[in-house]
């Protein structure tokens, strides 16, 4: 097991290099950067540029140095300095601008991850032992609704009907009076009472999914002669199935909580920009849009690093939980 | 043949099939997997089925468990165990296993306890993700008043009993850690931890390698003649058949065509089917003297499941058949002389 993780960081030290060369092009591509065009802004509102300060940033960050310089200052500044740079948009380091949103986004990512799980790993394992019956067929209908709705059209449904029933304002995971407050157990109560909506609308593309995934495979183990022998044994069915079917079919879904947060932060985007939601994605978004270089590639870097820590964490739990992959057998079984 | 014939007579009944018939209702037609078989096992006897590829051996076999997969379904028939309890040696009672839901408590209580079950494939026996010594305490934790720690040794000294080389260490093991014949014996050790009164196996030995097969049936005759276990032998292999059985039924189509001691299957066997498979044995000192170069194969083929024959349902291949009779009339099954019977017109 030790040796499985060993193997499995070493592996990630190259990707992790070539991630961040990604994430450094990226940002290099559009033509002009935000320096640049911030100073034509303030040139062309006819107002005083201070010379002195332009120099300074185009020193510290190496912009008029050619591009693998640019590189290497920029990554040294994370590695060493654990600075990701100037967010020249918002004024302030860009660490200070991501801290609280990713750590938000992760919270989101957390908690729609518990509710799709909750729903539909159940339903999935139902629907799988009712094969072609109504139950099924309903839970499919349902789901295929659930992912064929786009997530920002069901988040304005959401809004205006609650709106309109409940005189509720569901945008924002704060209400007004928290919003600029500093954390605090009130505020992080005031928080819950208000993610499930967003939890709610990113949640129910999921679930789809996942019901399939969970119904595919284990309709491809219940056929398995193991199951047989279980019940064989005198074993309830329930215990049958949770003891035999169900612990290797949530092995795929267990590899695939590694690409819960690209997924919510690629996926959720216009959810996101719509309900108002003080998430990475939004800031993403925006930071590309305005060429705000070091946040957008910090950005880039930091989801595409968690992306990897992520499958990491995900293997490691398989491995732990699938003794196969635990003893590098690779016997079909 | 099993060397542990008790001479005290007759032994009493452990099991009566009495015109058990399950059947699948499929889109393309009913097939009538097992279609009013009659079979009776008796303590500590080994009784071998025999039979083509579907002709209802297995379904048989999981029919008595309940474990018929589904759109199967036992449509008639009574499964009758007269159960016996450890601690009283003369209080018995007889349950009709056919009348049970198949997730029925009471059904539960037996399966796996009094009667367990060794399958075709131990590969596939075993779930890959849980080990060999989880797999068995399970059994022995649902049936016994056992602790963890009891249920272990429990486990591990059936191991033991099924020649399990380093039991202690094969308990932690994953199933895909041994090797086939390994799994095996972990496979009969689970089905023999509740020390069942009867043990079905579905061929459990045609996945393994001629030697591994040697073995695991040594290991099953010593199993049976050292408990007071009955087994039910399933297998498509006459030549298995000699060495475990005593008693022998001859399935085809569903329906049981023969029904004597291992003696007289091979020495004296009566109906067509019977004498066409014996005949299909090839045989060593033949082929040194080339009296013959193929292999005798019955004629015909299996008829299409779908299809209900009039008659015997052996007719259109028997070398016997009379027409007029055999294709009208369904023969019975009719006792030719003490412990043997079969169901073919020749004999009536």
């Amino acid at each position: 097991m030790i040796v499985y993780i060993i193997q499995r960081v070493m592996r990630m030290i190259p990707l992790l290099f070539l991630l961040s060369l990604v994430a450094f092009l990226i940002i290099q591509l559009p033509p002009g950067d935000y320096l640049t065009e911030h100073i034509n802004a303030l040139r062309a509102s006819g107002r005083d540029v201070d010379e002195a300060e332009v120099e300074r940033l185009m020193k510290q960050y190496a912009l008029d140095r050619p591009m693998h310089v640019q590189y290497l200052t920029w990554i040294q500044n994370i590695l060493f300095k654990g600075s990701f740079g100037q967010s020249f948009q918002w004024g302030r380091p860009v660490n200070e601008v991501i801290g609280d949103k990713m750590a938000l986004t992760f919270l989101l990512a957390i908690f729609t991850t518990i509710f799709v799980w909750a729903i539909s790993v159940p339903i999935g394992i139902y629907v799988s032992v009712r094969q072609y019956t109504f139950t099924d067929y309903l839970f499919t209908m349902i789901g295929f609704i659930g992912l064929a709705v786009p997530g920002f059209l069901l988040a304005m449904v959401v809004m205006y009907f609650s709106f309109a029933w409940f005189g509720l304002k569901v945008g924002g995971l704060f209400s007004p009076a928290f919003e600029l407050e500093p954390w605090s157990i009130a505020k992080f109560q005031n928080m819950l009472t208000r993610i499930w909506v967003p939890v709610l609308i990113l949640g129910i593309g999921g679930t789809a999914h996942i019901i399939r995934i969970m119904r595919a495979t284990m309709l491809d183990e219940l056929r398995k002669q193991y199951v047989t022998v279980a019940r064989s044994k005198g074993l309830s069915e329930f215990a049958v199935l949770m003891n035999y079917p169900v612990r290797i079919a949530i092995n795929p879904l267990i590899s695939s909580l590694g690409f819960l947060l690209p997924w919510i932060i690629s996926g959720g985007t216009v959810v996101e920009i719509v309900l108002n939601l003080p998430t990475a994605a939004v800031v993403l978004y925006r930071s590309l849009l305005s060429q705000d270089m070091f946040l957008a590639g910090s950005f880039i870097l930091l989801v595409g690093t968690l992306a990897l820590v992520g499958s990491l964490l995900a293997d490691i739990a398989l491995a732990a939980v699938d003794p196969r992959i635990r003893f590098g057998s690779v016997e079909e079984m | 043949m099993a060397s542990n014939e008790n001479g005290a007579g007759k032994q009493e009944v452990l099991l009566e099939i009495r015109d058990l018939k399950t059947h699948f209702a499929l889109d393309e037609g009913t097939v009538r997997a097992v279609d009013g078989v009659d079979l009776d096992v008796r303590r500590k006897q080994v009784v071998g089925v025999v039979g083509e590829s579907g002709c209802g051996k297995s379904m048989t076999a999981m029919s008595v468990m309940r474990l018929v997969p589904p759109p199967g379904q036992i449509v008639e028939g009574e499964i009758r165990f007269h159960r016996q309890f450890d601690d009283r040696a003369d209080a018995k009672d007889i349950v009709d296993l056919a009348q049970f839901e198949s997730n029925d408590r009471q059904l539960r209580d037996i399966r796996g306890n009094q009667i367990s079950m060794v399958f075709q494939e131990p590969m596939t026996a075993l779930s890959p993700v849980r080990t060999v010594g989880k797999q068995i305490t399970e059994a022995i934790l649902l049936h016994q008043d056992v602790n963890k720690t009891e249920a272990r040794d429990i486990a591990i000294e059936t191991l033991a009993r099924v020649k399990m080389p380093n039991p202690e260490q094969r308990f932690d093991d994953y199933p895909f850690q041994l090797s086939g014949g390994m799994r095996q014996r972990a496979v009969i050790a689970m089905a023999l931890a509740c020390r069942p009164q009867l043990l079905i196996a579905d061929e459990p030995t045609t996945a393994l390698d001629v030697t591994t097969e040697a073995q695991i049936l040594d290991l099953m005759r010593e199993l049976q003649a050292e408990s007071d276990m009955a087994i039910l032998y399933i297998t498509h292999n006459l030549g298995v058949v000699a060495e475990m059985a005593e008693e022998v039924v001859v399935m085809y189509l569903g329906k049981v065509v023969e029904r004597c001691d291992v003696d007289s299957i091979f020495y004296n066997p009566k109906h067509p089917y019977t004498r066409g498979l014996l005949n299909s044995i090839p045989r060593l000192e033949d082929v040194l003297q080339d009296k013959r170069e193929k292999l005798n194969a019955i004629e015909g083929m299996v008829p299409s499941p779908y299809q209900r024959l009039q008659g015997c349902a052996f007719h259109p291949r028997c070398p016997d058949f009379m027409p007029g009779v055999c294709d009208e009339a369904e023969p019975q099954l009719i006792q030719l002389e003490e412990g043997h019977a079969v169901r073919c017109h020749l004999y009536t």
